[in-house]
């Protein structure tokens, strides 16, 4: 049955993370290294090495998401594990150190790690936050199929506006060229698309013509009603469209709206990952340097 | 004066072509009478450069016209050049409307007002019928077509498409994009087609790119001669008449099955059931004499089986004795059958032994055991396991087998003996085993798959009804009373009655008084209750569990409502003689107690969240009902990174068989185009070389033997079964990850674009759950967040509640 990361067999992986902790604290408050703590004692050594060891297995994980045929546990097992296990560095180190902080490599790596842990807590916040909101935004649609309609409405927008007014369809030529999907980084965090733009200059092309009805219908001489009345059923009819084009304008204001969230969600999901992944690479050089130098040390 | 042949051949597919090659070979006078204006219709009518495939390969070719595997272009130009290097006597746009005895013979008459008279008729006219055309005036107009190959072919015109199944709503969506089209539906609604397919039209329709005429049917179809349109169509609306002027008039009407025509020329089938084939001769000799069948339309699907039937039976006809080409492969198949000497003698015996057998014909029993395999287990080994989820059917030829009923007490067990069959429960349920056999001394078996199981039942009235006599004896008996006699359950099983319910149909209603109790034999059931003016699920009951005891056991009236959730069959248990039978065995009674506490207090659970119930509401009208293992994807946990789809492709040859985002949501249960592996597979219905199966986990999945030729894809109604090549190998894991070689996961192989290649084999792809890859289906193993489950419909009860 379904349920969470974070509630997975039981938690198993919080428990083993925090008997970890303790462990370590508890060894951290006993031992006296005869001196101020440090990752110079045997306990510095132990702790550093079971830390270096988390982050070699933690990047494993990037390989083992793609190991399809990997029976060792569950994918979503291993992040459990990932999550909970790499959480527990924060103060690992701190107690490796003896909390020791410098402006050194040995702290840019503390620093590194942290940014690397950090944008973790953020996915997982994405990754619990977005799901649902990304359902209740696309009632059951997909993406591509929003797409499509909002393809399909530009184009009988477009065949519409055609027979309003040269001008309207160059309203609405720029509101579908203005209507922008997806795109940079930012854009798509954003969940901006240009779509409203039309809608506006609409509303004001459609108020125009009213008014304009309006007071030609208080100041028509009543010799030339009927032909008037006639002549009017024209521009009925244009104002028929018009208000049909600013329906479907509408709808297609509300679905862009959908597809652009629908991106940002989807791209709030993503994004951390851009920093989690290659920042942990640079910890990983970091860490190599932070252990070959410390070996000047002896 | 008609002109008279030896032999007449009607239809020139694989069957009546290589029936005529070989008369003509023999220098018989023969004649070939074909509707069309080429050979072999079916093949024609192939889409461009479709790959054919020529199973069954252990079959030798037994044809004086060459056929293998290849594109259907070499396939039909090889055949074209053997029937001119032959000189086969072939009357082209003969289309035979009717066939008399007369005198020591036929009377051919066509549909073109010729006739011809043969002394032998072979008819190879398979099952595709006749296409049925506009039926007006105009119908054979140049431009109204009834085939589409290529909808991009055509752009800027304007098309009427006529009908309103699958293939009209697909070729109109397709058209569509270029062509301005207008569909012509003589109902009020596309009921007939898919799901998806219902919805593309409607789709296409209220958004104005396709224009539809409902109610309406074409009276005449006009060429015009001036204006720019090359015709046009009268049609009869319900508003009167309307005119259309167009340039092509796509007519997808489906076809008229052939069986009338058939019968017309006075051949039995056994009964009306569509699937069941006339009854033929081991020399493929109809009931009436001089009359033969070959091909499809006998039960012969295969292109190479109807290849070798049409040489043989002109070798009969000429009375020539020949050894059927399956003799050898017959032969070692019955090797292992102790005292082996003979076929015709192995097959006798199998007669003589197995009564549920002595009913069928020579050549179905030899269909039959073609498709059989021989089994002689030793003494004391497993034939299945309970559990298991086969469906093959076994006939006992000799010795004994033993069917354990406890697995812990080693003398609750039952002997069937030699005569006796056995495996017929999973056969119609399409459930798992009920119980492990386990085989005794002397034991000689005839296993039998699916689909030659259920082809004989429904073409062999007698072995129809001797399975369900013995199937309502064996389930009332394993469901209820395993230790009561066959003397005491006499009364039960004299008066229990086979019933059939339609998807959704009440079986018995809340309130009622009850008077029966019904024991689901195929498909499944919902329990709902209605609460506040609404009908809320409480259960889902599969195949093999009972309904309504709880009426008969002290209420008096139905507590709750039973609903078919698809197409149910039960055994209508009388309630009076069954509650005779709980008189004379106590513990039945309490049994039947037992099991009413603890549906009781799960229903009462389920009352106490009516919520649980939509959820079960909303997976059964998805087709669940008949699923046995579904992929469930909770969206509030999906992060929709595709992991699934990435893993499904890379474990199966870079096609993932599962498509995460489309398909249906509620309350977060999404539930993806993906194989359920239903219990009946539609996709099983109609494939040729019969390569679906159904592994013993349960896993549907297809063999290496698939022809592609697209059955299945099309019968499927989930829309999860796709034609793939086998894509190129690509380059590792790791390569790419660091060096950035080949695509990455998941992702397409890159192929080099070739396009004098040969045309690639497709074949059918689809779900097997990942059997033979071991921890499960990839796919939810490789979700990250554990959004993707696979449950089964007896779990939908616990899964609704845990979702609170």
């Amino acid at each position: 049955m379904h349920d969470s990361i974070l509630t997975y067999a039981k938690s198993r992986y919080l428990w083993i993370s925090l008997i970890l902790l303790v462990g370590a604290i508890v060894a951290y408050v006993l031992h006296d290294p005869g001196g101020p703590p440090n990752g110079g004692t045997w306990l510095g050594y132990t702790l550093g090495t079971i830390s270096a060891l988390l982050i070699v297995w933690l990047m494993f994980f990037g390989i083992r998401k793609r190991q399809y045929l990997h029976n060792v546990g569950t994918l979503r097992g291993w992040l459990s594990a990932h999550i909970f296990l790499g959480s527990t560095l924060i103060l690992l180190v701190l107690l490796h150190a003896g909390f020791q902080l410098g402006w050194n490599i040995h702290t840019f790596t503390y620093v590194l790690m942290l940014i690397v842990i950090f944008s973790g807590f953020f996915g997982l916040f994405a990754y619990l936050r977005y799901p649902s909101m990304m359902t209740r935004n696309r009632e059951s649609a997909t993406r591509d199929a929003m797409l499509d309609e909002v393809a399909e409405i530009d184009q009988n927008a477009l065949s519409l506006a055609d027979g309003i007014d040269p001008k309207i369809h160059a309203v609405v030529l720029r509101s579908i060229e203005n209507t922008k999907l997806g795109g940079g980084v930012w854009t798509q965090l954003r969940a901006h698309d240009g779509s409203d733009l039309a809608l506006e200059s609409l509303h004001k092309a459609l108020a125009d013509r009213e008014k304009k009805t309006e007071s030609k219908t208080a100041e028509m001489p009543t010799m030339f009603a009927m032909v008037d009345f006639l002549a009017e059923r024209a521009t009925d009819k244009q104002g028929d469209a018009m208000r049909k084009l600013i329906d479907l304008i509408s709808r297609k204001k509300s679905l862009a709206t959908k597809v652009a969230r629908d991106i940002q969600f989807q791209a709030m999901m993503e994004i951390w990952l851009y920093f989690h992944v290659p920042v942990s690479f640079a910890l990983l050089a970091a860490l190599i340097a932070h252990i070959v130098s410390s070996f000047f040390y002896w | 004066m008609a002109e008279r042949f030896k032999i007449a051949i009607v239809g020139s597919g694989p069957g009546g072509l290589s029936a005529a090659a070989r008369a003509a070979e023999r220098g018989v006078s023969h004649v070939l009478l074909e509707a069309e204006d080429h050979l072999s219709n079916t093949i024609y009518r192939y889409q461009k450069g479709k790959f054919v495939m020529d199973e069954p390969g252990i079959l030798p070719l037994r044809a004086p016209v060459p056929f293998k595997a290849g594109s259907r272009e070499s396939i039909l130009d090889a055949w074209n050049e053997g029937a001119q290097k032959l000189k086969i006597n072939t009357k082209h746009k003969h289309e035979v409307s009717a066939i008399k005895q007369s005198g020591s013979g036929f009377v051919l008459t066509c549909t073109n007002g010729q006739s011809v008279e043969a002394e032998f008729v072979v008819m190879g006219i398979g099952l595709q019928g006749n296409i049925r055309k506009l039926g007006c005036p105009g119908e054979d107009l140049p431009f109204v077509q009834y085939q589409l190959d290529d909808p991009d072919e055509y752009e800027g015109e304007v098309i009427a498409v006529v009908g309103a199944g699958d293939a009209a709503i697909e070729n109109a969506v397709a058209l569509s994009k270029q062509n301005n089209v207008i569909i012509i539906n003589r109902k009020d609604e596309f009921a007939r087609a898919k799901k998806g397919n219902e919805a593309a039209i409607l789709k296409a329709i209220e958004d104005g790119t396709i224009e539809c005429y409902y109610n309406s049917g074409p009276e005449r179809v006009d060429a015009l001669s001036v204006g720019r349109k090359k015709g046009r169509m009268i049609l009869n609306t319900a508003n009167g008449k309307a005119q259309i002027l167009l340039d092509r008039i796509i007519a997808r009407l489906g076809a008229t099955a052939p069986r009338g025509f058939v019968e017309g020329c006075g051949v039995q089938f056994p009964n009306k059931d569509p699937n069941s084939v006339p009854a033929i001769s081991s020399q493929y000799e109809s009931n009436v004499k001089g009359l033969y069948i070959v091909g499809a339309l006998g039960g012969y699907p295969l292109i190479k089986q109807a290849m070798n039937q049409g040489y043989e039976v002109v070798e009969y006809i000429l009375g020539e004795k020949v050894e059927p080409a399956d003799e050898p492969l017959l032969k070692a198949k019955f090797q292992p059958m102790p005292g082996f000497r003979s076929v015709d003698e192995a097959l006798k015996k199998v007669q003589a032994n197995v009564k549920l057998l002595s009913h069928i014909t020579p050549l179905q029993l030899r269909e039959f055991m073609l498709d059989s395999e021989i089994r002689t287990p030793a003494a004391g080994e497993v034939i299945f396991k309970r559990n298991d989820y086969t469906n093959t059917f076994f006939s006992i030829v000799d010795g004994e087998v033993q069917i354990v009923l406890d697995e812990k007490d080693p003398k609750a067990r039952v002997t069937l003996r030699r005569g006796e069959f056995f495996g017929e429960m999973s056969l119609i349920s399409g459930r798992r085993r009920s119980a492990t056999v386990l085989a005794g001394p002397g034991c000689v078996l005839i296993e039998t798959p699916r689909r030659s199981m259920n082809r004989l039942i429904s073409s062999v009235e007698a072995v129809k009804r001797e399975i369900d006599e013995v199937f309502i004896l064996r389930a009332v008996q394993s469901r209820f009373a395993p230790e009561a006699t066959s003397q005491q359950l006499m009364d039960v099983v004299s008066t229990a009655k086979l019933e059939k319910f339609k998807a959704g149909d009440v079986l018995f209603s809340e309130g009622e008084p009850g008077d029966c109790l019904h024991l689901v034999r195929t498909g499944s059931l919902t329990i709902s209750r209605n609460i506040g003016g609404k009908d809320v699920v409480l259960s889902y009951v599969a195949a093999g569990n009972y309904v309504g005891e709880m009426a008969l056991m002290g209420e008096s009236l139905r507590s709750a409502t039973a609903r078919a959730a698809i197409a149910t069959e039960t055994v209508r248990l009388d309630g009076e003689s069954f509650k005779k039978l709980v008189n004379k065995i106590p513990i039945l009674r309490l049994r039947l107690q037992a099991e009413y506490r603890q549906r009781a207090a799960a229903n009462l659970a389920m009352q106490a969240m009516p919520s649980g119930g939509d959820i079960i509401s909303f997976l059964l009208a998805q087709g669940a009902g008949e699923a046995t293992d579904i992929l469930l994807i909770d969206e509030s946990l999906c992060v929709r990174c595709d992991n699934c789809e990435k893993a499904c492709a890379e474990t199966h040859g870079g096609t993932s068989r599962l498509d995460r985002e489309a398909g249906p949501t509620y309350a977060s249960v999404h539930v993806p185009t993906s194989c359920r592996h239903c219990e009946h597979p539609h996709c099983m219905k109609d494939c040729p070389p019969d390569a679906i199966h159904r592994a013993p986990n349960g896993e549907v999945f297809i063999a290496d033997n698939c022809i592609g030729c697209g059955n299945c894809e099309r019968n499927c109604p989930y829309g999860v079964i796709h034609m793939a090549a086998k894509p190129p190998k690509k380059p590792g894991l790791l390569q790419w990850l660091l060096f950035g070689r080949g695509s990455g996961p998941g992702e397409a192989p890159y192929e080099k674009k070739n396009k004098d290649a040969a045309p690639k084999a497709k074949k059918a792809v689809k779900c097997d759950m990942c059997k033979g890859i071991s921890g499960g289906p990839a796919c939810v193993r490789s979700c990250p967040t554990g959004a993707a489950i696979r449950i089964s419909p007896e779990e939908f009860p616990a899964y609704a509640q845990s979702r609170r």
